[in-house]
């Protein structure tokens, strides 16, 4: 399919073209929950867990439109291989996020990116493999509740937050909630999420004094648990799947935004800024 | 010999000791402070890829430490590869959790709160409370609490691996760096003036080994 000319880099504007710079959303005069997202189910929105994998048929998550694996070769320098997933989620964690996506965005496709569940060692290269995978694949919106504190990762996954952001994928991460240094989050090419304790999981916050820069739901939440079953649950991963299932219904509806025009419209819609309290 | 002389100054043979303790006492406080059935710190093994339960308070106490699971299962494994702390209730509603839980550390918890231990860019392993009383609903302050006793359980795992990787650097040079960290640990203790005449006593046999 030809790209169209708003999806084309720009790299200079010759004088009296401004008019040929197609903005292509019809902005309101005052941006409201109803217009980002009244009504919205996440329809043709793909959505990436990055994550432990995902139990297939899990009654909280439903179907999904794929799952891949990434391990590394048995030898020391072996690369990191892309396999289709068949082992499903071997801990839960991804699972439990993506019970968040869709019960927020119940119409949105899921994909799964099974990075964790093969040991901690070696596990930064499979992380960037995995992430690198997604926004190849031109996602909407991953899911990331998960982190790195090794250094020598943070300068690739840098680049890889950057190309995500302007090839129009929202990468949503989890921020600690200890002052320690961890990847991605801290980027501001991210949306970075910490939790809040409110019940509401459309209840949102903006954070003026960042690097975190969103609350969402994240205490006492019920999430899919392995089995089929359901578990109490509280943690900054699980207020991530929040705002990512928010992400994909406003993409769902505007999906023209670019994630610049998407972070506007999280601004403009959260609780203690315009949107409903 | 650098390694060697930096084992010995940090006084390696005496300080693993030390560092469990406290380990140990960072377990009983957490435990203590929020009144719950146990506490337990994790150590992640690079080698072989696994946590290891290094101290333990409450329930298990004296049992479990030294037992080992792979590092990226249970609870404890999912905090360590996501780096991001987690706490899970209503634990006992799960027959197949209960089941695992029972089988490795002889109780199964109806909750717990766990949390990575991240020195400098190191994840060194997990600290868990397990069954805090559910009288009221969890909060951020308790997760906030939690993760200050991870911040000084992290520093003195650290510090025990440290202490851990020098004694191995002793070992390896042989039985003659043992004895020179031997002499090191003993000066260490010594009261003045008996480390004084030691001192001395050193210089001179300096000085005699110089001589041809």
């Amino acid at each position: 399919m030809a790209q169209e000319p708003a999806d084309l880099p720009a790299w200079s504007l010759p004088a009296g073209a401004g008019e040929r710079i197609s903005i292509g959303v019809e902005w309101p005069e005052r941006v409201t929950r109803d217009w980002a997202f009244g009504g919205a189910t996440g329809k043709g929105v793909r959505v990436c867990i990055l994550d432990s994998g995902i139990e297939p048929g899990h009654p909280r998550v439903g179907g999904i439109q794929g799952a891949v694996a990434f391990a590394r070769g048995e030898g020391e320098d072996e690369e990191v291989e892309v396999v289709e997933d068949t082992e499903g989620d071997l801990c839960g964690h991804g699972t439990a996020c993506a019970g968040i996506v869709r019960q927020l965005a119940p119409e949105c496709s899921l994909f799964s990116a099974r990075v964790l569940g093969a040991g901690f060692k070696g596990s930064g290269p499979i992380l960037l493999a995995g992430l690198r995978w997604a926004v190849d694949q031109g996602f909407d919106v991953i899911n990331m509740s998960l982190s790195t504190t090794k250094r020598q990762f943070a300068e690739l996954l840098h680049e890889l937050a950057d190309t995500a952001y302007f090839n129009r994928t929202v990468l949503v991460a989890s921020a600690h909630n200890m002052p320690v240094e961890s990847y991605p989050w801290r980027f501001s090419s991210v949306i970075s999420v910490g939790s809040h304790e409110e019940p509401d999981p459309m209840t949102f916050f903006y954070n003026p004094s960042p690097p975190v820069e969103f609350f969402a739901r994240g205490v006492g939440v019920e999430i899919a648990w392995l089995g089929g079953g359901t578990i109490l649950s509280t943690g900054n991963s699980f207020a991530t799947p929040h705002m990512s299932a928010i992400c994909a219904l406003v993409l769902s509806k505007h999906p023209e935004l670019t994630p610049f025009q998407l972070k506007n419209v999280l601004y403009l819609t959260a609780n203690n800024v315009g949107g409903e309290t | 010999m650098s390694d060697l002389r930096a084992a010995v100054a940090a006084g390696a043979l005496g300080s693993e000791e030390s560092y469990r303790e406290l380990l140990q006492s960072i377990v009983e406080v957490a435990r203590s402070i929020f009144d719950a059935r146990a506490s337990s710190v994790f150590l992640f093994d690079e080698e072989s890829d696994e946590l290891v339960f290094e101290a333990v308070a409450g329930e298990g106490a004296g049992e479990l430490v030294g037992q080992r699971f792979p590092s990226s299962t249970g609870i404890a494994g999912w905090v360590l590869v996501t780096r991001q702390p987690l706490v899970v209730e209503e634990l006992d509603k799960d027959p197949r959790f209960a089941r695992e839980a029972a089988e490795s550390t002889g109780f199964v918890p109806k909750g717990l709160m766990a949390v990575p231990l991240l020195h400098e860019d190191n994840a060194l392993g997990v600290l868990e409370v397990l069954d805090r009383p559910q009288k009221a609903a969890f909060s951020l302050a308790e997760m906030e609490l939690l993760g200050k006793f991870a911040n000084e359980a992290a520093i003195a795992l650290d510090l025990l691996q440290k202490a851990r990787a020098a004694r191995t650097v002793l070992e390896d040079e042989g039985a003659e760096a043992d004895a020179l960290a031997r002499f090191a640990a003993r000066l260490d203790e010594a009261e003045p003036e008996k480390r004084e005449a030691a001192l001395q006593l050193l210089d001179a046999l300096g000085k005699l080994l110089r001589e041809r």
